[in-house]
């Protein structure tokens, strides 16, 4: 037995962990789609909510506890991925010529490859959304917007305009509406495993967390793919317009230098 | 009639193997699996060609030995049966069938189609039983068991230890059998007093016997040929769950 | 040859208990001085090796199969008999003895099978506190059932796997022991030989399977577990693996083997296909409690039965000859082993046989369903009929099963005394590999019980008796660098050596299966003199042929299962001459053992008066009131029969009728 055996950290506690943060994160997701969907109801919400997140009470430590268990969940969930695919590949060297399967799910197969897509994926959403670097530098391009918070009119930065500006490139709209197909993917397994891994499922309610593990993803899917969608069919595109014509003939300001 | 087979030749452990084609002229469709094997043996045995080694023994199902993935599924198509239960008919003339042994790292190949399980008898032997001295026992109606809780136990303890759930699964995980023998023990009332200590060193041996890790496949419960469901895996998570947290605050206190 | 079966003074119900008082023990410190080799890993095996291993001896536990797990114990279906009378239906300690005394037909030991009917209740506590899952009724209690014709419900089981569960359970407790290191376990290995040291059992030889490794290993004592010999025939129900050299190989050595003859037949197996069957599969005797047996009354329906032209629900009711309930009135369905063993055969030689080769009769469940239901039906025996299914194709709640009777037990196996202890001193044989409980013919349910008694509850007592006889002094003092494991290990040598020289035609298999043949046409369910010389000349050819002909493939360093059969196979040749020999001999039917020059007529007294039927088994209680225990001589030397006379104290001998 070599070192790393000896000090392998146990099969089922490794299941609880991928659990546990898998929980944490789609708690996440829940909500972000949530925020998210304030994108339909108009700018001015959306940017009072963006707004919100950022001046959360006990900000920015809150927020940072917050980004950083988020962080945690995800190495958390990361971490053991790749420790268990390690072992399993190790643990089944070879396969079978005319390999079958009978029952495992293709979603199920395909866990590590969506995760590590999912996972490029979210670095690329940050450097493009939080902090506004990639494609474009937002920061550069986007204004500031009015809000009013606690009826006292605000100037903050324009997350409506990030957004439309964001998607209305089709090839990253493609993109994320495909990351979202394989996250629903990743989220119809891994949802009803959740159950399983921690204990709480057996033959009768299996089918049934089976389906709405299914549901689940298909509601992530809809719910965050809706958003590049209705860009590329063209909301918000006159917002945008307005605004860029309206900046254009504004006198330069100098930019914010930071949110 | 008449089959082209394709099997895994392996001289032993240290050599690597590689698949070697025969045909077969006359099989009957009432003949099992392994009596098609007999027959294609004989038939080598008669040329001078060294037969394929394979593990069998009761050939009714039960003893677990029998040991064959075949075309790509362990114990083959059949549902619920093991290989030596299944029969010729299930396959048509002229069909190629391919015969590999159970492929996992916990599982080395010994010879051809023959394989070492004692990973398993390791899990056991770190905790797979109730300590019971011989002699001591009570009466043996003076603990009621209700009716669901021993078919439950039963049904868990229908296993046959073939190792065809490490076989299928993917990761090569052997959770199937794990928590099929622990969740039998566990589940009575005699097995009560060891049950977080028996679920604790149970997986701690799984895992030192090189098994791959659990990822809710669901393909073991596939092709058990005793159809021992995933509940139990389910409910050794449980176990272990309560078991490590208890453990801790033991410890704590 | 001198067979002392010292059984102890004193009254019957007393003598178990006395003598565990009187034996001699091993005090707990000096224990670990002794090395206890156990051979074989089944009930018996596996349970006496667990046992003593927690008593505090250094055992080491042999077998051939990968597992422990998987001796042939585990393939027992139907159940274990206890006295425990859950049921309040009459039952106790006396009438298992008593059942079981007259089930064997008079020709076992009756204190051996007192002590049977003893601590067989303290078997089904030790399996329950071990974690058997035997059936329970809804208020938590155990269920039982009656089995095999018992007239009281005593039959403990865990749905149709009996046997499984309570090798699992055996082998748990092995399993703990192996853990704790306490015993060591060697599978995948074969004993060919065994040492004797001044007349005393100390060692064997084994070969590793795997590498083909000759070992030698030394120990105070051995035990012998290794199960029946019912391969001889080459189709029965027993694994492929089961085999005789164990027991041959002491036999060779000078341990005495008695009533080899004594075969049981088992009425509910899935009749033969074809040539290319390598084994029969038995399906649970329970079956026949609400089956009903029958074979068409017309040798005409039967042909088109045979050959597809009728279905067995075309022959109307008053063409189907229930012939059990009808010769058997008062037991049915449910009449002993044998007997139903020989009332299918003598259907089929009438020519009233179905299945496809004629060596079939239909078991019934139409009027079962019909009274209980389907789902109580598939409640009591589905796995049973899925199990018939997936081997014949017939879906058995539509169609009647077909059944034959297969070799399945063996009740003859090594003589022992009342310690168990073979007359070579420090040799144990425990279980099926014995010959001493269940005499001619064995009752349903009862061999688990054996097993478990003899490996739980007989050898731990008397094992100690053994060692503290020979004193501490003795323990671990032969070691395996004695001459005596020269010899034998040269022998072990030279006879693969020979196989593998050979260099011949035929396959080890295609011996056994001719030899299977021979047994099985001579020496089969009925036997008789000049066919039974004839097979022993036959044999002696066959084995003749086999030593010039053999081909072994492959080498003697390697996993080679070829090899391992030749050697199975080569005991097989011999011991089946022995049995033969044996069938000759006993010139009188019992049990398992029917001559047909010996059977009731129509003349005799107990047919006219009613007690039994024409073509009973005739017993001869006058001259053959005794087990024969045959001694090994030579090679191609007649063995010499010596014999143990059996005195009944209790049970009275009676002509054992089942109408």
């Amino acid at each position: 037995m070599s070192a790393t055996e000896s000090c392998r950290i146990p099969s089922l506690v490794k299941k609880y962990l991928m659990a546990i943060s898998g929980l944490v994160l789609v708690l996440f997701i829940v909500g972000h789609m949530l925020g998210n969907l304030q994108f339909f109801i108009g700018p001015e919400v959306i940017n009072a909510y963006a707004f919100h997140l950022h001046h959360l009470p006990g900000a920015p430590v809150s927020l940072w506890l917050i980004r950083s268990s988020l962080l945690g969940a995800l190495v958390v969930h990361v971490w053991m991925a790749i420790l268990l695919t390690k072992e399993n590949r190790a643990a089944r060297p070879e396969d079978y010529l005319g390999q079958k399967t009978r029952v495992a799910t293709y979603a199920a197969r395909t866990m590590p490859v969506t995760g590590v897509l999912i996972l490029a994926f979210v670095v690329f959403h940050i450097l493009q959304y939080t902090t506004r670097v990639v494609p474009v530098d937002y920061n550069q391009t986007i204004g500031q917007s009015a809000i009013e918070v606690g009826h006292v009119e605000l100037e903050y930065f324009d997350v409506f305009a990030m957004m439309v500006s964001g998607f209305s490139s089709p090839l990253i709209s493609f993109f994320y509406i495909v990351t979202m197909g394989l996250l629903c993917m990743h989220l119809s397994h891994g949802v009803a495993s959740m159950f399983q891994s921690v204990g709480l499922r057996n033959e009768s309610w299996r089918p049934k967390l089976k389906c709405a593990a299914a549901i689940f993803g298909w509601v992530i899917f809809l719910g965050f793919a809706s958003i590049p969608a209705s860009v590329l069919a063209g909301y918000g595109e006159p917002y945008l317009s307005a605004k860029e014509t309206a900046w254009a003939n504004a006198p330069v300001t100098p930019p914010p230098s930071s949110h | 009639m008449h089959l082209h087979l394709k099997i895994w030749r392996q001289k032993n452990g240290d050599q690597p193997g590689k698949f070697v084609s025969y045909e077969l002229p006359e099989v009957d469709e009432g003949s099992s699996f392994l009596e098609m094997l007999d027959i294609m043996n004989e038939q080598m045995v008669s040329k001078g060609e060294e037969p394929v080694a394979f593990d069998h023994d009761c050939r009714e199902g039960i003893c677990g030995m029998c040991s064959l993935v075949i075309n790509g599924e362990a114990h083959g198509p059949q549902r619920a049966t093991t290989a030596c239960q299944l029969h010729m008919r299930h396959f048509k003339d002229g069909d190629t069938i391919t015969i590999e042994p159970w492929r996992a790292k916990a599982f080395p190949v010994v010879k051809d189609l023959v394989v070492d399980r004692t990973a398993f008898d390791k899990v056991i032997q770190a905790g797979g039983f109730i300590t019971a001295r011989t002699g001591s026992a009570q009466d043996a109606n003076e603990v009621p068991i209700p009716k669901p809780v021993a078919d439950k136990a039963m049904d868990a303890a229908a296993c046959i230890g073939c190792g065809a759930c490490v076989a299928a699964c993917p990761n090569g995980s052997a959770m199937l059998f794990t928590s099929a023998k622990a969740g039998h023990l566990n589940l009575l009332p005699q097995g009560k007093a060891e049950k977080d200590e028996r679920t604790l060193k149970m997986v701690e041996a799984m895992d030192k016997a090189g098994f791959g890790n659990c990822t809710n496949y669901g393909e073991c419960q596939a092709v058990c040929p005793k159809e021992i469901t995933l509940d139990f895996i389910a409910k050794m998570n449980r176990d272990y769950a309560t078991a490590r947290v208890r453990k801790f605050f033991s410890k704590a206190c | 040859m001198e067979l002392n079966s010292n059984i102890p003074e004193g009254p019957m119900a007393q003598k178990w208990s006395t003598h565990k008082t009187k034996i001699k023990l091993v005090n707990p410190a000096n224990r670990r001085k002794y090395h206890v080799i156990v051979v074989g890993s089944g009930l018996a095996g596996a349970s006496a090796a667990a046992s003593l291993a927690e008593m505090g001896y250094q055992v080491s536990c042999f077998c051939y199969q990968d597992s422990p797990r998987r001796a042939h114990s585990i393939a027992a279906q139907g159940g274990i008999n206890a006295a425990k009378n859950y049921q309040n239906d009459g039952d106790s300690v006396h009438r298992l003895f008593y059942d079981t005394v007259k089930g064997g037909d008079f020709r076992s030991r009756e204190a051996n099978v007192h002590r049977l009917a003893e601590v067989s209740v303290n078997i089904i506590d030790q399996m329950v506190a071990q974690g058997v899952p035997f059936a329970r009724e809804y208020g938590g209690l155990l269920d039982n059932r009656s089995f095999g014709g018992a007239q009281v419900s005593r039959t403990f089981y865990a749905r149709g796997q009996t046997g499984q569960q309570l090798l699992l359970g055996a082998y748990q407790q092995l399993s703990k022991q192996i853990g704790l290191g306490a015993v060591k376990m060697y599978n995948r290995h074969e004993m060919l030989e065994l040492v004797l040291v001044n007349g005393h059992a100390k060692g064997i030889i084994t070969r590793n399977l795997v590498t083909g490794k000759i070992e030698r290993w030394a120990g105070d004592t051995v035990v012998l577990a290794t199960g029946g010999y019912g391969n001889v025939f080459f189709l029965s129900t027993n694994a492929q693996g089961c085999n005789v050299t164990a027991a041959y190989r002491a036999y060779k050595k000078g341990a005495g083997f008695a009533n080899p003859c004594y075969t049981q037949i088992h009425p509910t197996c899935i009749p033969v296909h074809g040539e290319q069957q390598s084994k029969l599969t038995l399906m649970s005797e329970s079956l026949r409690n609400d089956g009903r047996i029958w074979a068409p009354k017309s040798k005409e329906a039967a042909a088109k039965l045979r050959k597809g032209e009728l279905k067995a629900s075309d022959i109307a009711e008053e063409d189907r000859d229930y012939y059990l309930e009808r010769k058997y009135p008062s037991f049915g369905n449910l009449a002993p082993r044998d007997i139903s063993s020989r009332a299918a055969k003598e259907a089929c030689d009438e020519g009233r046989g179905v299945a496809s080769t004629g060596l079939g009769v239909f078991l019934d469940f139409r009027d079962a369903i019909k009274r209980l239901g389907k789902d109580v039906i598939a409640e009591r025996y589905g796995n049973l009929f899925d199990m018939y299914q997936c081997i014949t194709g017939d879906n058995p709640y539509e169609t009647p099963m077909m059944i034959y009777p297969a070799v399945h037990y063996t009740m003859g196996g090594l003589w022992v005394d009342y310690n168990l202890e073979s007359n070579i001193p420090g040799l144990f044989v425990a279980g099926e590999a014995n010959f001493s409980d269940h005499g001619a013919n064995r009752l349903g349910a009862s061999a688990l019980m054996q097993g478990l008694a003899d490996g739980y509850f007989v050898l731990p007592y008397t094992l100690g008796n053994y060692l503290g006889e020979e004193g501490i002094a003795s323990a671990g003092k032969i070691k395996s660098d004695h001459p005596a494991f020269d010899a034998a290990e040269k022998a072990v040598r030279d006879r693969i050596d020979k196989f593998l020289s050979i260099k011949g035609d035929e396959s080890p298999r295609s011996f056994h299966q001719r030899l299977g043949k021979i047994m099985w046409d001579k020496c089969g369910m009925a036997r008789e003199k000049s066919e039974l010389q004839q097979a022993i000349k036959d044999i002696q050819a066959l084995r003749k042929e086999f030593w010039s002909r053999v081909r072994v493939l492959g080498e003697g360093t390697e996993l080679n299962q070829e090899l391992e059969r030749a050697g199975r196979v080569a005991d097989f040749l011999e011991f089946g001459e022995l049995l033969c020999r044996d069938a000759l001999m006993r010139e009188e039917s019992c049990g398992g053992h029917f001559r047909v020059e010996h059977q009731s007529m129509s003349e005799d007294e107990d047919v006219k008066s009613g007690l039994v039927s024409e073509g009973e088994a005739k017993r001869d209680d006058e001259h053959f009131a005794f087990a024969g225990v045959w001694e090994y001589q030579g090679d191609d030397v007649e063995p010499k029969l010596n014999k143990e006379l059996l005195t009944y104290e209790v049970v009275h001998m009676a002509t054992r009728s089942y109408k």
